[in-house]
């Protein structure tokens, strides 16, 4: 069958900037005590107006932010503060960001989620982590940790367990040769802390509780039959990693579907808070394993933006390079791994990963590693490319890649089964798409044309000529072609990257351990294979971020699990999840 | 051309006891029994050692690690472990691929106590090995370890595919070694499983209650307790200020440099 290319593009151009001034002016014609205060950092909304202002937001034609980036909290010592960063899908441009003031002793918010239903899980994370209550959201439990788990982790006086100081580096732990393990330094010897009234002879956890409001409603059949709650995973070989699925059945089909995450929480925020800013970036490799080097280019992308530093040119193609490869090579993985889900164990997966060894192979020459990179550094990459690196790569690109990708189309889209297993199978429906917040394949799956590379053109990606190819249905197919055109599109970068790479410096100013980075926040972002990765950093002039939170783009997109399971069979519930390409790293943080 | 052998001279036996005992001679194989027990251990381990069955049960960036030495590049199966159950019913060899969080570890004793005898496990990688990366972080235990036997550790963060390859060849030559005289699996009694954690307020081990409960309702003897290590530290730090002084005082020949404190 001969792959259809994607409708012609008509490019969506880079709007000016998304003006707070205006934007507060606007929110005051209409209530005129809502704005509390105004600032580039963003504007400041008073707690019991914040539901108001965002309908408003989304509602009215000329502003229509319908599209909630990110939220996420900060602890100041004197006040929480609520982040809401919002844009606009059919103008782009850089997302705004609105902020409530919560006080400490009693913190509540109105919950978004009837506004932005993307707003569920990010509302649970933020109260999970900073225990900020959101009145009115439909089910305000623990996301992360357990239910029953002691303290809010992400508050600025919660400590670990093997607590030592408030910020890296550390006075030496290495004291000429005399290391203390950090087991020895804690009462318990271990990396746990208990209170004063637990008795563990007798302890019981709390009941794993079933959400069932709402499902005895839900008739799928007409026979009445009893509904069964099966447990998929932590431990399931379909489960890409440690997800667990509470779903609820009737007979095989699916009434309910709820993602249970967590199981690999590395409390990636609150060690980034501790680390400097460049001890941050080995850390960001391991968020979406599969894509370390897009995830160091968003990171690097945030940071310089507080810093205001200029990449130098040759940095910028690199940069672009890379990042292009690694959207190349995950999205060739994951053509196989949805047929692993499908059911053709692993043979469609051994060519996706056999161009994918290729690929490391030269991620391996020019940083060390093969999978966590840890390649870019604020204002530009750490190592030159070493001889004859373009070569090889220039050979992938131009011969080897599209060859084997040409090959697994004519095999893998053709095939009659694949057809009928994927074809109106999990849809999800445009405005829904953006409601949630997806972001990625999945989104532009549902017929949205939203990349951040054309949205907020980021590094060099405005120079470049490709498409931004989209779905038409939004069902598991369409989701599968999106990684099969954006591959496609990715080569067509990569080939006018290589030939425009100039020569010249990788680095702005010399390298440095320590960087100097400004008093501000910044919310920087870049379009991850996965999806929109955003980083929000708030710097208070120290050599730590005084908050470091991701925007992962796999832990909002499967928000809209039950959105597109509910109705279908249990094999199916499999490959709707297949059709995201989770990655828990990333999920959990 | 090899030289023709003599044929065995013809044995005329006198009697029917003579013939017997001929017979005897020339057929049975007289040995002791240890013998025989280090012949069957060769012929089980040989077998054991190319079928190590890995479980599938990958927990983060490890196991795309090993889904690569899986895969066509480094093929795992030149070592007869390709097949990557599901359940831990059919798997000899837990593979712990990846951070092992307080949240995860309840099910991981859980596979574990499932998996059939003679089983071995793998800790894959720094995290797995003593928490890795991220040991400090309150939702991550320092070590597979902490819960389970582990056979081998594989450094790396991730391992490379060659790396977990001579893992698996460091737990074949330790099944080499194996023997059923003194195994685990072949002694008598029931094993038991290993209790599994609980989540509590914070994780904990049922096999430590007693301590934690004396330790939380004896609040003074958990502050003695952190009492004697801060003392130990600084005593260590006195230790150490004094002979940097002696050093200092001493003339600068006879001091030997200090290591370098490995740079962030």
């Amino acid at each position: 069958m001969a792959v259809t290319e994607p409708v012609a593009p008509a490019v969506v151009k880079p709007t000016t900037t998304n003006d707070p001034q205006s934007i507060a002016d606007q929110i005051k014609a209409k209530y005129p005590d809502a704005v509390e205060s105004l600032s580039a950092q963003g504007i400041v909304i008073r707690r019991d107006r914040l539901p108001d202002v965002a309908r408003f937001l989304r509602d009215s034609p000329a502003l229509s932010f319908d599209y909630l980036n990110n939220l996420t909290s900060v602890d100041y010592p004197d006040r929480f503060e609520v982040v809401y960063h919002l844009s606009s899908i059919s103008r782009g441009g850089a997302p705004i960001a609105l902020k409530v003031n919560v006080n400490r002793e009693n913190p509540t918010v109105s919950s978004l989620v009837p506004v932005y239903r993307g707003a569920d899980f990010q509302e649970r994370e933020v109260y999970d982590m900073m225990g900020i209550r959101f009145a009115g959201h439909p089910n305000l439990r623990r996301i992360l940790m357990w239910e029953g788990f002691e303290g809010y982790p992400l508050r600025k006086n919660y400590h670990e367990p093997y607590y030592e100081e408030e910020h890296k580096p550390f006075g030496t732990r290495w004291d000429q040769g005399h290391h203390v393990i950090a087991e020895d330094r804690n009462p318990w010897h271990d990396n746990v802390q208990y209170p004063p009234d637990l008795d563990a002879t007798t302890y019981k956890p709390p009941r794993d509780e079933i959400r069932t409001a709402g499902i005895e409603n839900v008739s799928v059949t007409k026979l009445r039959t009893d509904k069964i709650v099966l447990n998929i995973g932590p431990q399931h070989p379909s489960t890409h990693g440690v997800l667990r699925l509470k779903t609820t059945i009737d007979g095989e089909t699916i009434v309910a579907v709820e993602p249970v995450l967590g199981y690999l929480h590395r409390n990636h925020e609150k060690i980034g808070e501790r680390n400097t800013f460049l001890q941050n970036m080995p850390y960001t490799d391991r968020l979406d394993y599969f894509t370390s080097m897009a995830n160091n280019h968003a990171y690097a992308i945030a940071v310089e933006k507080l810093m205001g530093v200029k990449v130098p040119e040759r940095a910028e193609y690199i940069r672009v390079i890379m990042v292009e490869l690694t959207r190349v090579i995950a999205h060739m993985s994951l053509l196989g791994f949805l047929y692993n889900d499908l059911g053709a164990f692993y043979t469609p997966l051994l060519y996706g990963l056999e161009e994918r060894e290729l690929v490391l192979d030269l991620f391996e020459s020019v940083a060390g590693s093969r999978m966590m990179c840890n390649y870019m550094r604020f204002g530009g990459v750490a190592r030159d490319l070493p001889e004859g690196w373009l070569d090889r790569c220039q050979y992938l690109v131009d011969e080897r890649l599209p060859r084997v990708l040409d090959e697994m189309g004519n095999y893998l889209i053709g095939n009659e089964v694949f057809r009928a297993r994927t074809k109106n199978v999990g849809i999800l429906p445009r405005d829904l798409a953006i409601n949630y917040s997806t972001a990625g394949p999945v989104l532009r799956g549902s017929g949205v044309k939203y990349d951040v590379r054309r949205a907020e053109p980021y590094s060099i990606y405005d120079r470049f000529d490709f498409d931004i190819p989209v779905g038409t249905n939004g069902d598991v197919y369409d989701r599968f072609m999106m990684r099969f055109w954006e591959t496609q599109q990715s080569l067509r970068i990569l080939k006018q990257a290589l030939k425009q790479i100039p020569a010249g410096e990788i680095m702005t100013g010399k390298k440095n351990y320590q960087v100097r980075v400004p008093k501000g926040e910044a919310y920087g972002r870049g379009e991850n294979p996965k999806g929109e990765l955003g980083f929000y950093l708030v710097s208070d002039g120290s050599p730590n971020p005084y908050r470091y939170h991701v925007r992962a783009p796999s832990f909002i997109n499967l928000g809209t699990l039950n959105e597109m399971a509910v109705g279908h069979k249990i094999a199916d519930l499999i490959v709707i999840l297949g059709s995201y390409d989770v990655v828990m790293g990333e999920v959990d943080r | 051309m090899a030289e023709l052998t003599k044929p065995e001279p013809i044995v005329l036996v006198n009697s029917e006891e003579e013939w017997l005992e001929e017979q005897v001679r020339r057929s049975v194989w007289v040995t002791s029994w240890d013998k025989v027990i280090d012949l069957v251990d060769k012929l089980y381990n040989w077998g054991r050692r190319n079928s190590v069955w890995p479980m599938g049960f990958g927990l983060a960036c490890c196991a795309i690690e090993m889904i690569c030495t899986s895969a066509s590049r480094f093929d795992i199966s030149r070592f007869g472990m390709e097949l990557f159950r599901a359940s831990p019913r059919q798997a000899d060899l837990m593979i712990v691929a990846g951070t092992v969080t307080k949240k995860m570890v309840p099910s991981i004793v859980r596979l574990y106590n499932q998996m059939a005898e003679p089983k071995y496990v793998l800790a894959m990688g720094a995290c797995a090995t003593a928490g890795g990366p991220f040991k400090e972080g309150y939702n991550v235990v320092s070590g597979v370890d902490k819960f389970l036997p582990v056979d081998v550790y594989v450094p790396g963060c991730p391992p490379t595919p060659q790396a977990l390859l001579y893992g698996l060849m460091q737990l074949q030559a330790k099944i080499d070694h194996q023997s059923i005289r003194d195994v685990r699996w072949y002694k008598s009694g029931e094993a038991d499983g290993i209790p599994e954690p609980v989540l509590g307020p914070d994780i904990f081990d049922p096999r430590r209650a007693e301590e934690i409960n004396d330790l939380t309702a004896h609040p003074e003897k958990l502050q003695a307790r952190a009492l004697k290590i801060q003392t130990k530290l600084e005593h260590k730090a006195e230790k150490l200020a004094e002979e940097k002084k002696e050093a200092a005082s001493k003339p600068a020949a006879a001091a030997p440099k200090p290591p370098e404190p490995p740079k962030t």
